[in-house]
């Protein structure tokens, strides 16, 4: 099962080593982990996705929140949040495809940021299943390189 | 904003908010990095530094001055390898949850990041063996991470600190001496409100048949021994405790079972296989006493924890409270029935009568578990008792009695050796009055050997008893019974004279190998207030019974009378 953790921490050096490390010591794979300052500058916001069985998520969100730097920990439910994730992706461009590429740019309201005989770099945001769907169709192109950034979320405020 | 005053230096800041705070004795090894406070130190009328010869007896002397006066230890070390010889101290502390502040010395600020002479990243190397650590970066923060260290080493669950100090912090000025607002949050410190239905709970334990209440070291830590024996005396419930817990609860009392688990005794460990409520209070289901699934599996499970993170960690529980174990009790008293339980109580009774702690005392040679015996009467129960790690100290926990908390002191989570004897000569400093018994192997006591020099050096009268079998005596135990009695690597026929040893340090000893002598070196040891060395010579194979092997369950203890069947004792 998948969790979206959402961890206010203190914003000074050392934190993000804090918290990484509560995962490590229980061997677990951090799927993505992003990190950003909030409205308030001394606190981060660090969103942290990982795979497990809701009793050992619960157990890491228990001892997240004896870290004296962890001000708040939520684990946010798939279905009630918003998450993003930006992607730059490189693919390999021909004269023969370069259209039909730009056409499916379109469709995902994908963004060209750059362009060069033979490439093309293509800037995308979506949730996490938008991103794969996305590079699942640039996949046939031929992606040279890949930079993801690795989800933000916040919980919808609508109910 | 902060208060301003005349500047200090950061070091004489140091001094005097350990002075402020009533730190009255610290543990140490100078160096380098650390010299601008220890030359504040040395101006310093109100705090006495021990000096010892490794920094890993510092930190255990600071664990048993903490333990066994319930105080915060402080322990000081230098950059680089004095501060990750503090390592393994750090991380005995986190386990067993004691209050340590230890300050490291660091390279200069500028010096920090290009591996400078005497450079370690200690703080990155105790981001998890410490409960909170700050590398101070300015003379100006040292307030505010000395209030925060202090409060969160002793607030909640207690644990180790650590506040690294760089030279040019030490002698950088500053006029900041109180802070006015703390970074961390207030949860890391204050008593938490009492968390849970408190009625469901005392109702579940008010229908209970045969409850019984399995106490840990956090009953130690919240300091709630009269309130432990007040439920066990009003509900007359049995009580069986953890290695941690040794002490919360009389040993003498009717109602005490011992301690239960790997080591524990017969009647602890079948308590909890025959018992229909089991209570934690302040324990943490250790691997060494809860296999998942299979512990106390026909009761209901319940448990009072200050740190949540132990709810259902190991073994799901039933009902739970969440909060300061003192508090929670007093709240809890007075919903649970004064109940006797007759049948229940009298069914242990039994079980102590039919299944003792057993051992084969036939012969001349000196058995370990006698030789205790016989000194928990000679003391009279009074001692101060620490140990290392191993057949010794599994024999100390079920052949020593206490009747108070704070008198014994063991490496429970992480299983030190070389623990017991820097953590009685702390003990000793926090408590001149009583008598302090290091009980060691032969094997642990030469891990921290070099101490010896600090009790000369300060006349420090604690008592050292050694069990020598030649071997690393549960190592061999586990060869023995597991490994088809390959023992590998566990004997060793290099040891020093430990009598001669001691009389190098003008500590003087005595040597015995016969049932006989033991009253006349018991004599000598207790006699007066001076240290001594005691070593007792006692036969390789003797072993410690009960058993359960690793992984199994209650269900799978081994007695003493099981291996006399088997013709293998």
């Amino acid at each position: 099962m998948k969790h979206i953790l959402k961890i206010l921490v203190n914003n000074h050096p050392g934190v993000m080593s804090h918290v990484s490390g509560l995962f490590t010591r229980r061997s677990y794979n951090i799927d993505s982990i992003a990190v950003g300052v909030t409205q308030d500058p001394e606190i981060s916001n660090m969103v942290i996705v990982v795979k497990g069985d809701d009793s050992v998520v619960e157990q890491v969100k228990r001892q997240l929140l004896k870290l004296p730097d962890v001000i708040d920990v939520e684990d946010l439910a798939y279905h009630d949040c918003i998450s993003r994730e930006l992607v730059l992706v490189v693919v390999k461009v021909e004269d023969s495809n370069r259209t039909e590429i730009i056409s499916i740019c379109e469709v995902f309201q994908a963004k060209i940021a750059d362009l060069t005989k033979t490439t093309m770099t293509v800037e995308f945001s979506g949730n996490t299943r938008q991103v794969e769907h996305f590079m699942e169709m640039m996949q046939k192109y031929g992606i040279q390189e890949i930079a993801r950034t690795g989800q933000i979320a916040l919980k919808y405020r609508s109910n | 904003m902060p208060k301003t005053e005349a500047k200090i230096s950061g070091a004489r800041l140091m001094v005097e908010l350990l002075e402020e705070y009533g730190v009255d004795i610290v543990f140490g090894y100078p160096g380098g990095a650390i010299l601008p406070f220890y030359d504040e130190l040395y101006k310093s009328t109100k705090i006495k530094h021990i000096l010892v010869r490794h920094e890993q007896g510092a930190i255990h002397m600071a664990e048993g001055y903490a333990r066994s006066t319930g105080k915060l230890g402080v322990c000081i070390a230098t950059s680089g390898p004095g501060a990750t010889n503090l390592v393994t101290g750090l991380t005995d502390a986190k386990l067993d949850s004691v209050p340590i502040l230890a300050i490291t010395g660091q390279v200069a600020t500028n010096a920090i990041g290009t591996d400078a002479f005497q450079e370690a990243d200690i703080y990155g190397i105790t981001i998890p063996i410490t409960k909170y650590n700050a590398l101070i970066k300015s003379a100006d923060d040292i307030a505010r991470h000395f209030q925060e260290a202090t409060l969160v080493a002793l607030g909640g669950r207690p644990g180790p600190v650590l506040l690294d100090f760089p030279k040019d912090v030490q002698t950088e000025l500053t006029s900041v001496r109180k802070v006015d607002k703390l970074k961390i949050d207030s949860r890391h410190y204050q008593k938490p409100p009492i968390g849970g239905d408190l009625d469901s709970f005392a109702a579940a334990l008010n229908k209970a048949k045969r409850p019984l209440l399995y106490v840990g070291g956090g009953a130690i830590n919240a300091n709630a021994s009269k309130e432990i024996r007040e439920l066990a005396e009003k509900g007359n419930i049995p009580v069986t405790t953890t290695l941690m817990g040794i002490g919360a609860f009389p040993g003498t009392h009717q109602l005490s079972v011992g301690m239960l688990g790997m080591h524990g005794t017969a009647y602890a460990n079948k308590a909890v296989l025959e018992c229909d409520y089991i209570l934690n209070l302040g324990a943490r289901f250790d691997d060494r006493v809860a296999k998942p699934g299979e512990f106390a599996e026909n009761a209901i499970r319940a448990h009072i924890d200050i740190d949540t993170a132990e709810f259902n960690k190991r073994v799901s529980v039933d009902y739970l409270l969440h909060g300061d174990l003192k508090e929670v009790l007093k709240a809890l008293i007075p919903k649970v029935n004064k109940v006797d339980r007759p049948d229940w109580v009298g069914f242990l009774d039994t079980l102590k009568k039919n299944h003792p702690l057993e051992f084969d005392d036939s012969s001349d040679t000196i058995k370990p578990q006698g030789f205790l015996q016989k000194l928990y009467e000679k003391s009279k129960g009074k001692a101060i008792v620490s140990t290392d790690v191993g057949q010794h100290q599994m024999w100390a926990a079920q052949y020593y009695l206490f009747e108070e908390a704070n008198r014994w002191l063991t490496s429970g989570g992480l299983g030190t050796m070389g623990y017991g004897l820097p953590a009685a000569i702390g003990a000793k400093f926090g408590n001149p009055d009583k008598t302090v018994i290091c009980v060691s192997g032969d094997g642990s006591i030469q891990m921290n050997i070099q101490e010896l020099a600090t009790i000369a050096m300060y006349k420090k009268g604690v008592k050292i008893l050694i069990f020598n079998n030649n071997f690393l005596g549960m190592v061999r135990q586990w060869q023995e019974l597991f490994y088809e009695e390959r023992f590998s690597e566990s004997e060793w026929n290099y040891n020093p004279d430990f009598v001669k040893l001691g009389e190098a340090y003008s500590i003087k000893g005595l040597r015995i190998s016969n049932k006989s002598e033991i009253d006349k070196a018991l004599e000598f040891f207790l006699e007066d207030e001076d240290a001594r060395i005691l070593e007792v010579m006692i036969p390789a194979e003797e072993k410690v019974f009960p058993m359960i092997p690793a992984g199994k369950s209650q269900k799978d203890m081994i007695e003493f009378s099981d291996t006399v069947r088997a013709g293998k004792k």
